[in-house]
Formats: C-alpha cells, sequence, structure tokens
C-alpha cells in the first residue's frame, strides 16, 4: 500500500475496499504527545471528520463515499476519486468552461455556509472534478457545523486568496464565484463583508 | 556599527550591547517578580524607570565602551503594555538626543525571531514564539514575517502565571510548574483546544482549576497542563512548518526554557525531518540584545526614524513590519 500523500496530521494510503479502489485517510501518531491524549485527540478527529462528511452530504454536497470508520485506529476508508484537482484544471480550460467550474464552486460554497457548515480549508487543491462534472469536496478535517460569520468568512477569504495567487491570471473568475456565493446564500453580504475585515487584519494566509 | 538596545514591552527591563556581526557585547535583564502576583502595567513601568538608567551604564561597562562609541539606539515600540512601552521609548530618545546618534523602534517578535537566527544560525526557521503574553507560530513569507498560528485568548506564560498565582506559586510560574510535573504521571482530562493553526488556552484555566477544587494534585496538574498545552503549541508548529514547507523550527520566549516543552519540540522535529534551533536562555526570554540586533539589521537598510516616529504602539502587528533587510 503506497502512501500517497503526507501531511501535518495525516496521511493518505492506496487501499482496495472489496475490490473497489479505495483511499485510507490515517492520522498518524505523534511521538511528541502523550499516548493517551494522542489517541484520543486522534479518534475523536476521525469521528468529527467523518460524522461532518455524512452531514454535508445529506445536503447535497458531493464527497468521496465512506466505505469504513475505524475510530479505534483513527481511520477513514473511502472512495478513492481519480478526477483533477481544481487546482491544476483551472488554469488549463476554455474560457467558457473555466467560468462554469467557478459558478459550482460559489454554489458549493454557499450551500455549505447557507446550512452552517464551514469547511476549514476551502482551496481549490480540495476540490476534485468528477468525469460527470460533479465537484467533489474532499480534506474536512478542519471543518464544524457553525453559524458563525467569522468562520465563514475566513472560509470565503481563504477560496479568495487561492483565485489569486493560483489562479492569478484568471482573477475575473473570482466575480463569478461571487456572484454564485450571492445567489445561493441569503446571508452572503455579511459575510462578504466580513471578509473584507479579515483582509484588513491580514492574517490568515 | 555598535547598537545599544533598550527593552520594555511587559515586565522586564533589558539593555543590550552588541556589533554589527551580531555579537553580544552585553546583556542586562532585570525583571519584577518574586513577591508580585502579576504584572501591573504601572509598577512594571516604574521598576523600569528605577533600573534602566543604571543598567544602561552597566551595560556600557559590561562591554568596556563609552557612550560615544555607540553609533545608534534601538527601542522596543511594540506590542507591549503602554505604561512601560514608553518608558523604554524614553529612555532610548533620551540616550540617543544626548549622544547624538540616531535611533530606531523595533517590533518586539521580530526581534525574537532575528536574534534567534543569528546566534543559532538557522536561516530560514519557523519560530514558536511563546511567552507571558504572547505565542505566536511566525514565519517569513511574501516580504515579511506572517503569524501563521497564534492564541485566540490568552498567552501560554499567561496561563501558567495564572495557575501559578493560584496555586500560591511564585511569579512567573514556569520554573515551579515544570518542577512539580516531573513528580505527576497521571494525565487528567483538560480541553485540547486547536482550531487549525490557533490555539486557545483560557478553558484549560478554568478547567484546571475545577479539577483542583474536586481534589486532584497540584503535580497531576502541573504534569497535565504541560502535556496537554505543548501538545497544542507542537501541533500547531507542525503544521505551520507543513504548509510553508520549511525544515527549520526556531524556539523562542521565556516559555521555551521548559525542558519538556523542548523535548517535544525535538521529537516532533525528527520525525519529520527538521531541526531545531534553541538560543541561550538570556536570549529567549525579552532582553535589549535583541533589539540592538534588529535595529542593526533595520538601519543598515536604510530604515531611518525621526524623534516623531519613535511613538510606542501597543498593538504592533508582527506583519506590519516591512522586512528590508530579507529582501
Amino acid at each position: 500500500m503506497a502512501v500517497l500523500r503526507r501531511g501535518a496530521e495525516a496521511e493518505l494510503v492506496e487501499a482496495k475496499w472489496l475490490g473497489r479502489e479505495a483511499i485510507i485517510k490515517r492520522r498518524v501518531p505523534k511521538g511528541y504527545r502523550h499516548p493517551d491524549l494522542d489517541s484520543r485527540i486522534r479518534s475523536q478527529r476521525t469521528k468529527n471528520e467523518s460524522r461532518l462528511m455524512l452531514e454535508v452530504r445529506n445536503i447535497g454536497v458531493d464527497i468521496p463515499v465512506i466505505y469504513d470508520i475505524d475510530v479505534y485506529n483513527a481511520e477513514i476508508t473511502m472512495e478513492r476519486v481519480f478526477g483533477p484537482r481544481i487546482k491544476d484544471l483551472l488554469n488549463a480550460l476554455p474560457d467558457e468552461e473555466d467560468r462554469s467550474v467557478a459558478r459550482k464552486i460559489g454554489e458549493i460554497t454557499a450551500l455549505l455556509h447557507s446550512n452552517d457548515f464551514v469547511h476549514g480549508d476551502l482551496t481549490t487543491s480540495n476540490m476534485l472534478m468528477r468525469d460527470d462534472g460533479v465537484i467533489c469536496m474532499i480534506d474536512f478535517s478542519l471543518g464544524e457545523k457553525t453559524d458563525s460569520v467569522e468562520k465563514k468568512g475566513v472560509d470565503l477569504h481563504l477560496l479568495f486568496e487561492a483565485f489569486r495567487s493560483a489562479h492569478y491570471m484568471r482573477e475575473e473568475l473570482l466575480d463569478d464565484v461571487i456572484d454564485a456565493y450571492r445567489k445561493g446564500n441569503p446571508d452572503a453580504d455579511e459575510v462578504i463583508e466580513r471578509v473584507r475585515a479579515i483582509e484588513k487584519r491580514g492574517r490568515y494566509t | 556599527m555598535i547598537c545599544l538596545g533598550i527593552e520594555g514591552t511587559a515586565h522586564t527591563a533589558g539593555v543590550g550591547i552588541v556589533d554589527g556581526e551580531g555579537k553580544v557585547l552585553a546583556n542586562i535583564i532585570k525583571m519584577i517578580g518574586g513577591e508580585v502576583k502579576g504584572i501591573h502595567p504601572r509598577e512594571a513601568a516604574n521598576h523600569h524607570v528605577k533600573n534602566l538608567p543604571g543598567m544602561i551604564d552597566k551595560a556600557l561597562e559590561e562591554a568596556g565602551i563609552a557612550p560615544e562609541d555607540l553609533d545608534l539606539i534601538a527601542f522596543s515600540q511594540g506590542p507591549g503594555l503602554g505604561p512601560c512601552l514608553r518608558t523604554a521609548a524614553t529612555a532610548a530618545r533620551a540616550t540617543a538626543l544626548s549622544i547624538g546618534i540616531p535611533i530606531v523602534g523595533v517590533n518586539h517578535c521580530v526581534a525574537h525571531l532575528e536574534i534567534g537566527r543569528v546566534v543559532t544560525e538557522c536561516e530560514d526557521p519557523v519560530l514558536l514564539y511563546a511567552s507571558g503574553g504572547n505565542t505566536q507560530i511566525i514565519a517569513f513569507a511574501g516580504g515579511r514575517y506572517r503569524v501563521f498560528g497564534e492564541t485566540l485568548d490568552i498567552g501560554i506564560g499567561n496561563l501558567l502565571d495564572k495557575f501559578g498565582r493560584e496555586m500560591g506559586f511564585e511569579f512567573p510560574s514556569g520554573p515551579e510548574i515544570e518542577k512539580l510535573a516531573k513528580k505527576g504521571n497521571e494525565l487528567l482530562d483538560l480541553p485540547y483546544s486547536v482550531k487549525g493553526m490557533d490555539v486557545a488556552f483560557s478553558g484549560v484555566l478554568t478547567a484546571a482549576l475545577q479539577l483542583r477544587k474536586k481534589g486532584a494534585s497540584i503535580e497531576e496538574l502541573c504534569f497535565s497542563i504541560q502535556e496537554n498545552c505543548f501538545g497544542m503549541l507542537v501541533e500547531v508548529t507542525e503544521r505551520a512548518m507543513a504548509h510553508v514547507e520549511k525544515e527549520e523550527v526556531l524556539l523562542g520566549g521565556g516559555v521555551v526554557q521548559n525542558r519538556r516543552l523542548q523535548e517535544m519540540v525535538e521529537i516532533m522535529s525528527k520525525e519529520r525531518g527538521a531541526k531545531m534551533f534553541v538560543p541561550p536562555g538570556r536570549l529567549c526570554v525579552d532582553n535589549g540584545a535583541m533589539i540592538a540586533w534588529t535595529g542593526v539589521l533595520m538601519h543598515r537598510n536604510g530604515v531611518h526614524f525621526n524623534i516623531e516616529d519613535t511613538k510606542v504602539n501597543q498593538r504592533f502587528r508582527t506583519d506590519d513590519v516591512d522586512v528590508v533587510w530579507r529582501r
């Protein structure tokens, strides 16, 4: 089983689940932390993340199908989505398709926020394009259920930043994202207002 | 180039002298402590007023130089407690004007990082800055020192001091807590509050005091506070390192003198193939040498202050500093 990616907290391992292509997200033990504390945190976060994934699925956000949850070993086994990352896709597509992807991103974000979910790391690296054009959202490890305008603002700010840095050649796409977000979230103005305040603080990069 | 730096952001008055290579020629530190039960801004400022003039003389004597040998005066312009900052700034202005040499105002947090870089010879580290008032994870990105993680409420040292005060320890309480923690081994349940790259400590204090009321031993509490809160700090430090893709971690601030915290950062560094750097204790705590050295870097790169620019800034943000010396 090959390790596909290693983050600060977890690693993604290639796997099979009942013959299907799967991925195991494993939160690795940290040697610096007291063992009891370490296993408690890893279990808790595994539970929270899988619960959140199932909840956002219920409101219509596409996520990898969860096959198995092993709270004790802090592992989530899920469908392996093969589509490209939106990050790599955006600058490569023709204009019109790009704009429709940008609108979809705005719609998904609005769907999450209007149902009081925040993703926590809302960048185009955490969005995959399925064959049928649906955007699949991954990595909910920093997400939570909350109605906090501040947290939604930070979410949106991260998304804007991703567009400004990774997709700087197509910054007008941001207007499509914002437009779709406004249509999908009745409280959009308040959140966008907050993004401006967050940007002034210049902290979350 | 010889620079004298004056530190006075909180409980510590510091006067340091460094040369153009970052060699520390003198580093006098005086901190309120012992009987006091925390920092009263006015009393801390009075402490600095009483001590700074004598400390400046002593620093010059230790460095073996006359006031005329100085080329520059640097002072801690912020962030910190208003009365303390104003006292240090006044001392700096008076010294600079009387000798007739330039003056620069230095960001205290950036100074912790710069002195660490020069004495440990790390290149481009992520700084875990853990002290009484400040708890930040700082790294260089896009021409500035940016805060990637920080406390959402109180500093880690502030948590230790508040807990210590309730237990009747002296101020600062970190050393006593570290000593007692060695006798504890049962991990009590405290809130582990990490939000992305940020941490929060106030809930830990409340929970610890409640456990104490219910009869938990002081040793177990000290042990659990350290394990829990240092775990949080190391986790966000690792996150920041992964995020900015840097392989060096530098420690700064009074709390990083704690051996257990150092040990935890070391394990984390080893596990991810990174390297840890710890400056000597007297350069980790608030000190004048770090202010002096950062002043040298600024001055050399054309930063020029008029007396009107030396107004203190209690909320001086780390990322407000234009890091001209690293361009």
